[in-house]
C-alpha cells in the first residue's frame, strides 16, 4: 500500500460529494447547451426536489426514522419568503394579517432565503424537542400529524396565507443555475454533516440504538440536531420553489409532494447521499421520458403515443417494482466509490474480512 | 336538549364512519406496520363501481340501479377482490420490508389506482344519486335526522359487533388478534402469515365497501381523491386509540368523530375550518405523553 498524499486523502474523503456534484454539473451544462427552455425548467424543478430530498435524507437517512411530514418545512420556507419579498403595497391589501414590520419589509432575496429557512428550522426544532423522545414509529406519525396540522392552519389562515387561493408576485430570480448552486451547497451541508461526529453518532444509533446508547450517544439530542438541520435544508427548497414559480398555493405542499419526494429518496436508497441524489435523477428522468412519450414520438412514419394518464400508472408500477426487487434502493446504501485505486485502507478492516473468510471456510468444511 | 341530542347523533354517525375506516387501517397496520394509504382507494373504487365505466361527464348508474339486496353484496365483493389483489401483487413480495418501503409501496399503489380511475372516468368530479330515499330526513323522537345517519350508526354497530364476535370466538379471529399484537411471536406459535394477512385485507375490503356506500349516499359526489381526508383522519384515530389494538382503533374513531363534532359546535366561526388542526395537535400530544395510545388493552400492558 503506497502512502497517500494529503491532497489525495482529502479528495478521497470528499469524493462521494464531489462525484455527485460532477454528475449534476454535467447534466446542467448539457441542458444549458441544448438551449431548450422547457428542459431547463424541468431540470430546475428536479433540482429543487433534489434539495428537498437531500433535506429529508439528512434526518431520515442518518437516523433511520421515517420522516413522513417534511414537506411542511418547505411550505413554511416558501410562505416566509413571500412575506419578506412581496411588494409592501401588495401585502397591505392581500395579506393584512401580517405584522407591520413584515408588511413594510422587502428584503434582499438572499437574506430572505436564510431567514425563511431559519424559520423552518426553528419550527422543526421545537417539534423535535417535543417528539424525539418517543419510539421511531411514534416519531414518524407525529411528524405527519404536525404536517397535517400546518397544512390545515395555512389553508385557513386567510389574512396571512390567502388560504386556499394563490399568492402571486414573488420575485422570480431563480433559474436552473441558481438552483444548481444551492443544490451544491445543500449536498455539501448533508455530506459534511454525515461525516461529522454528530452524523456518525446518529448513524450508529440507526444501526443499533442500544449499542449506540451504551457508547454514550445521546440519541435524543442527535435526532433533534438532524431534524432541525433537515428542516433548514427543506426550507431552502421551499424558498427556491416559491421564487422559481412566482406563485404559491398551500395545496401544493401536501400528500402528492410528500409521496413523490419520499419515493425519490426510498427508490434511490435512503441510507446514502448518493441514494438521495440518484433517486431524484432517476424519477425525474423517468417522468420526463413518459411525458415525452405521451406527446408522441415518430418512429419511421408511425406515431407512437401513450394514452394520456398512462404515464403516472407506469411510474407507480415502476416504483413498486423497485421497492420489490431492490428494497434497499438503487444505491443500496452505498456512496459512489473512489474510482482510482483500492478501497481506503481502514485499520483492522482488512484483517476482519480475512477472518470472516476463514470462518466461512471452516463452516464449509 | 334536542340540540344536544342532534349534535350527539351527528357525532356518533361521523364517529361510525371514522371508526369503520380506522378499523380497516388499524387491522393492516397492526399486523404489517403498513400505513395503507390504498385503503382510501378501496373506498373510492367501491363508490365508482356504482356507475358505468366511461369518461362521460354525466354518470350513468350501473350497479347503482340494482336493488339494495344485490347492490350491497356486489360492491362488497368488488372491493374485497381489489383488496386481495392489492395484497397479492403489491404487498406480499414486500414482507419484512421496513416501514418506509411499505409506506412508499402503499403510496405507489394508491397513485396507480387514482390514475387508473382518471384514465377510465376522467378526473372530473361526478354526481351520482344512490339511495336517495336515505337522504331524506325522518322524524325521530322529536328530531329531524337524515336516515343515512341512522344507517351509518346501524352499520357500524352491526359490523363492529360482528367483527368483535369473529375476533373473540373463532380460531381465525384469535389468530388475527395475536398477529396484530405481536406478529413474530404469533408466527412462532403456528399462525399462518399469508392466510391471516389475506384475511385481514379481505376484512378491510369489506369495511371499505360499507364506508364507501355510506359516504357516497351522504355526499353524492364521486372524485378520485374523495377519501383522502377520511383516511388521514382514520389513521390518526388508530394512533389515538392505540396502534395494534383493534378495539382501540374502533374506539379512537368514535372519539375523533365526537371531538370533531364538538369542536365544530364550540369553535367560533373563523376557526371552524381548522378543527382538524386541533385533532392533529391532539394526536401529537397523545404520541408524546401516551405513545401506547389512550385505550390500553390488557395485552399491551402485560407485554411491557
Amino acid at each position: 500500500m503506497q502512502a497517500m498524499g494529503p491532497i489525495e486523502k482529502q479528495l478521497r474523503r470528499f469524493w462521494p460529494f464531489a462525484s455527485l456534484a460532477l454528475i449534476l454539473l454535467i447534466i446542467v451544462v448539457v441542458v444549458d447547451a441544448s438551449g431548450s427552455i422547457l428542459m431547463q425548467r424541468t431540470v430546475a424543478d428536479g433540482l429543487i426536489k433534489l434539495i428537498v430530498v437531500v433535506g429529508i435524507y439528512i434526518f431520515m437517512g442518518n437516523s433511520g426514522v421515517l420522516s413522513f411530514g417534511s414537506i411542511v418545512y418547505m411550505m413554511i420556507g416558501a410562505y416566509a419568503t413571500a412575506w419578506m419579498t412581496l411588494l409592501p403595497n401588495l401585502k397591505r391589501f392581500t395579506l393584512p394579517g401580517l405584522p407591520g414590520f413584515l408588511i413594510e419589509a422587502q428584503l434582499d432575496p438572499f437574506v430572505s432565503l436564510i431567514l425563511a429557512a431559519l424559520l423552518a428550522a426553528a419550527v422543526a426544532f421545537v417539534l423535535a424537542l417535543a417528539i424525539m423522545r418517543t419510539n421511531p414509529i411514534a416519531i414518524s406519525i407525529a411528524t405527519f400529524a404536525a404536517m397535517a396540522m400546518g397544512y390545515t392552519i395555512y389553508n385557513n389562515w386567510e389574512r396571512v396565507t390567502l388560504g386556499t387561493s394563490s399568492i402571486i408576485g414573488l420575485p422570480m430570480y431563480v433559474d436552473m443555475w441558481v438552483v444548481f448552486y444551492w443544490a451544491l451547497v445543500v449536498m455539501a451541508i448533508a455530506y459534511i454533516y454525515q461525516i461529522s461526529r454528530f452524523g456518525l453518532a446518529l448513524r450508529a444509533s440507526r444501526e443499533d440504538e442500544v449499542a449506540a446508547r451504551a457508547f454514550g450517544v445521546n440519541v435524543y439530542i442527535q435526532r433533534v440536531i438532524a431534524f432541525t438541520l433537515s428542516g433548514f435544508v427543506v426550507g431552502i427548497g421551499g424558498v427556491l420553489h416559491g421564487h422559481f414559480l412566482g406563485i404559491l398555493t398551500v395545496n401544493a405542499f401536501w400528500i402528492q409532494l410528500t409521496f413523490i419526494t419520499l419515493a425519490m429518496l426510498v427508490v434511490g436508497g435512503q441510507n446514502s447521499l448518493a441514494g438521495a441524489v440518484v433517486g431524484v435523477i432517476v424519477i425525474t428522468a423517468a417522468t420526463e421520458i413518459f411525458r415525452q412519450m405521451e406527446k408522441g414520438a415518430e418512429i419511421g412514419s408511425t406515431l407512437i403515443q401513450l394514452p394520456l394518464g398512462v404515464q403516472e400508472v407506469i411510474l407507480g408500477v415502476l416504483m413498486l417494482a423497485i421497492m420489490i426487487f431492490r428494497p434497499a434502493g438503487i444505491m443500496g446504501g452505498r456512496e459512489i466509490p473512489w474510482p482510482f485505486g483500492p478501497p481506503k485502507p481502514i485499520r483492522g478492516g482488512r484483517s476482519r474480512t480475512l477472518e470472516t473468510g476463514a470462518g466461512k471456510a471452516r463452516t464449509g468444511d | 336538549m334536542t340540540f344536544v341530542l342532534q349534535i350527539a347523533i351527528d357525532a356518533i354517525s361521523l364517529g361510525s364512519m371514522y371508526s369503520l375506516t380506522a378499523l380497516g387501517i388499524g387491522l393492516i397496520f397492526g399486523i404489517l406496520r403498513l400505513i395503507n394509504f390504498a385503503h382510501g382507494d378501496f373506498i373510492t373504487i367501491g363508490a365508482y363501481a356504482l356507475i358505468v365505466p366511461a369518461a362521460a361527464v354525466v354518470a350513468t348508474p350501473f350497479i347503482g340501479t340494482w336493488p339494495a339486496f344485490f347492490l350491497i353484496p356486489a360492491i362488497i365483493s368488488i372491493v374485497i377482490v381489489i383488496a386481495l389483489l392489492t395484497e397479492f401483487i403489491a404487498f406480499r413480495p414486500l414482507r419484512g420490508a421496513n416501514m418506509a418501503s411499505l409506506l412508499i409501496a402503499s403510496f405507489a399503489v394508491s397513485y396507480v389506482f387514482q390514475h387508473i380511475i382518471i384514465l377510465i372516468y376522467t378526473g372530473r368530479p361526478k354526481a351520482v344519486n344512490v339511495g336517495i330515499e336515505l337522504a331524506q330526513h325522518i322524524e325521530f323522537v322529536g328530531l329531524r335526522v337524515p336516515a343515512i345517519q341512522l344507517v351509518a350508526i346501524g352499520a357500524a354497530i352491526t359490523l363492529l359487533g360482528g367483527l368483535a364476535l369473529f375476533l373473540k370466538r373463532t380460531a381465525y379471529g384469535v389468530q388475527m388478534r395475536a398477529a396484530a399484537e405481536d406478529f413474530e411471536t404469533a408466527r412462532l406459535l403456528g399462525v399462518r402469515a399469508n392466510t391471516v394477512i389475506a384475511l385481514a385485507f379481505a376484512i378491510s375490503g369489506l369495511l371499505a365497501a360499507v364506508v364507501s356506500l355510506i359516504f357516497i349516499t351522504q355526499t353524492g359526489v364521486l372524485s378520485f381523491r374523495m377519501s383522502l381526508n377520511l383516511v388521514i383522519i382514520a389513521f390518526i384515530s388508530t394512533v389515538i386509540g392505540g396502534m395494534g389494538s383493534l378495539f382501540g382503533a374502533a374506539a379512537g374513531g368514535f372519539l375523533v368523530g365526537v371531538m370533531s363534532t364538538a369542536l365544530q359546535t364550540v369553535l367560533p366561526d373563523d376557526y371552524k375550518l381548522t378543527r382538524d388542526a386541533f385533532v392533529f395537535g391532539f394526536v401529537i400530544l397523545v404520541l408524546i405523553f401516551r405513545p401506547q395510545g389512550l385505550i390500553v388493552t390488557k395485552a399491551v400492558r402485560e407485554r411491557v
